[in-house]
């Protein structure tokens, strides 16, 4: 039971150093990135000992600021709800971590019961749902945070962040149910090892393949969820300053941090969902099958490693194209981004979700 | 219906109401135009994205790319960033740049300028005070014992420079960081004026000439058989 409790403890930590690490690298790259995109430099004044080592202490020194600034809660505000809003946006976005699989099982012998770790803090067989409500959840952070300020501007971003939630969960969550239907489960981690499966022998069963027009509409709600451009209307900084317009210190650098913890959640779940997570083309538990014949057979730690590997990298790629789009993309205008959810991807989802069905229904016929 | 505008002279008569926008009712012509309609292709949204994508990732490879070869030397001569890392690297100035001003010399480093005031006269901002004193030299007559510009008034117009006889001031020192914690250090007096390396607060004055010496209490100072070459 210890053991149980402290490698699941061990996962927890090693998902939260990674993720954390993770939001603040995306820091530098977000500046130094958006330098090259404008053909600027970017931020490299920050030294440690003399090294700037282009800019990437400047993380580090925005942290030390955040945490050595005072802390400002308005005459008026509700200091109680002020206080939460920050709070309840980067929990909800870090605990949504929790059911996202990150790795195949890991065979570790008599150490546990069953004989393997799940690379996945909880096994949640509704994992899917947990994910979304938790998304869903972490928007009270921003309404709260615009509420609680008593500050009209700050209200204004609430409210667009309620009308934007409103306009894009519903094409969100439609666009998925036909990769539910697909793979059959709302289990993460046996959606993953389902896509593991080869169409033909070749082309492995990812999510990209038997449900593409899920996964555009997918990606562009799941990018209104992050709240960064083009959707990012509750913050838009040259209209309203947004949600956060009257926090200060770290009580902003944790809206700050949600950001990047969001644009990652919602890129490991556009791999989970899509990418094939862990899933390495060709590689079975035992080793790498090649629909040429070959074989290479690897251990099972190399294939736990590989499959990780395979998850972090195409968890860096999505979240490297969603920060080009959010420079490369103008924001959207108010009732642009309603047509766009409710005329727009709503019905494709809906329709996507008709013809999936039945294709499936004349596929399980002539099976 | 006739209406005229106050406040215009002669009083403009205006088009009647609704008259706006037809030809020949003396309302000028109204150009309407409309808003372009999104094709197809341009509402999908998706194909347009691509494009804008084709150029910030163009963008972002060319620059990393250059930027790693300026690394190793390579490819200077094209530009990653149009970035200018200000303190240690200057904007190129144009020649007609008007920077800080300075007093030109004579070749016995006493100043060119013969104290007619017409700088002082010109200036719109009235931030130069000359005060004038007797040239042992009787062609040249006058010379300034002081000759104060207060940079927190000027505007840097270049009047003084144009209106110059002699050349004896121009605003080419290509100085821009003219910041200062008080209103007194904005103000130059000629021992900055003349030697434009001079930042304040000076401590030795280096003037030969007779002048009025801020830097040594504001009395008079030097005598002129101290300059060299009289």
């Amino acid at each position: 039971m210890v053991i149980e409790l402290s490698i699941i403890a061990a996962k927890a930590l090693l998902v939260l150093f990674m993720v954390l690490n993770l939001a603040g690298i995306m820091g530098w790259i977000e500046r130094k990135g958006s330098a090259l995109i404008q053909d600027r430099i970017g931020a490299n004044r920050a030294a440690i000992f003399g090294f700037r080592f282009l800019g990437l202490f400047h993380g580090l020194a925005d942290v030390l600021k955040m945490f050595t600034k005072e802390d400002i809660v308005p005459a008026g505000a509700n200091k109680t709800l002020h206080t939460l809003a920050p709070l309840f946006s980067v929990f909800f976005a870090l605990v949504a971590f929790a059911a996202i699989p990150f790795g195949d099982r890991l065979y570790v012998g008599d150490l546990v019961s069953t004989g393997y770790i799940d690379l996945q803090v909880v096994k949640i067989d509704a994992a899917l749902l947990y994910v979304f409500a938790m998304l869903s959840l972490g928007v009270y952070g921003v309404i709260l945070a615009g509420f609680a300020s008593r500050n009209n501007y700050a209200i204004m971003g609430g409210l667009r962040a309620t009308a934007q939630m409103i306009s894009y969960e519903i094409a969100l969550g439609v666009s998925i149910v036909g990769v539910i239907m697909v793979y059959g489960t709302m289990n993460l981690g046996e959606m993953v090892r389902a896509q593991g499966h080869l169409i033909g022998g070749w082309i492995p069963m990812w999510g990209i393949v038997t449900q593409p027009v899920a996964f555009l509409v997918f990606v562009t709600a799941a990018l209104a969820v992050t709240k960064r451009l083009p959707f990012d209307l509750p913050e838009a900084e040259s209209e309203i300053i947004g949600y956060f317009v009257e926090y200060s210190g770290m009580k902003f650098g944790m809206f700050f941090l949600t950001d990047f913890l969001e644009t990652i959640v919602v890129a490991s779940l556009a791999t989970t969902l899509f990418f094939g997570g862990w899933q390495v083309p060709f590689l079975m538990p035992d080793g790498f099958h090649f629909p040429w014949g070959g074989e290479l057979l690897v251990f099972n730690w190399v294939y736990a490693l590989l499959g990780f590997a395979s998850f972090s990298i195409k968890v860096l790629i999505f979240c490297f194209v969603f920060m080009q789009l959010r420079w490369t993309v103008p924001r959207f205008r108010y009732d642009q981004l309603m047509n766009l959810g409710w005329k727009g991807l709503f019905p494709i989802a809906v329709v996507n979700v008709v013809v999936t069905a039945v294709v499936l229904v004349f596929l399980g016929e002539a099976s | 219906m006739l209406s005229t505008k106050p406040g215009l002279g002669g009083g403009v008569p205006l088009p009647p109401e609704g008259g706006r926008g037809k030809e020949g009712e003396g309302g000028g012509t109204v150009k309407i135009v409309r808003r372009p309609e999104l094709t197809f292709w341009e509402k999908l949204y998706l194909p347009q994205i691509l494009c804008g994508l084709k150029i910030t990732f163009g963008h972002f490879f060319r620059n990393l790319f250059l930027h790693i070869a300026h690394r190793f030397g390579r490819l200077r001569h094209l530009r990653a960033g149009v970035t200018i890392q200000y303190p240690e690297e200057l904007r190129p100035l144009m020649s007609r740049y008007r920077s800080r001003h300075r007093l030109t010399v004579r070749e016995d480093d006493t100043p060119r300028c013969v104290g007619c005031m017409l700088c002082e006269t010109v200036c719109p901002a009235k931030c130069i005070t000359i005060v004038p004193g007797e040239h042992p030299d009787p062609n040249v007559e006058k010379y300034p014992i002081r000759f104060d510009i207060d940079l927190g008034v000027c505007v840097y117009c270049g009047y003084c420079v144009e209106v110059c006889p002699e050349d004896a001031i121009r605003m080419d020192t290509g100085i821009l960081d003219l910041a200062a914690y008080s209103r007194e250090e904005m103000q130059l007096d000629i021992h900055e004026l003349m030697d434009p390396e001079l930042r304040k607060p000076i401590s030795e004055c280096g003037l030969d000439f007779p002048h009025r010496c801020e830097v040594t209490g504001g009395g008079m100072k030097g005598s002129w058989d101290a300059v060299e070459g009289s």
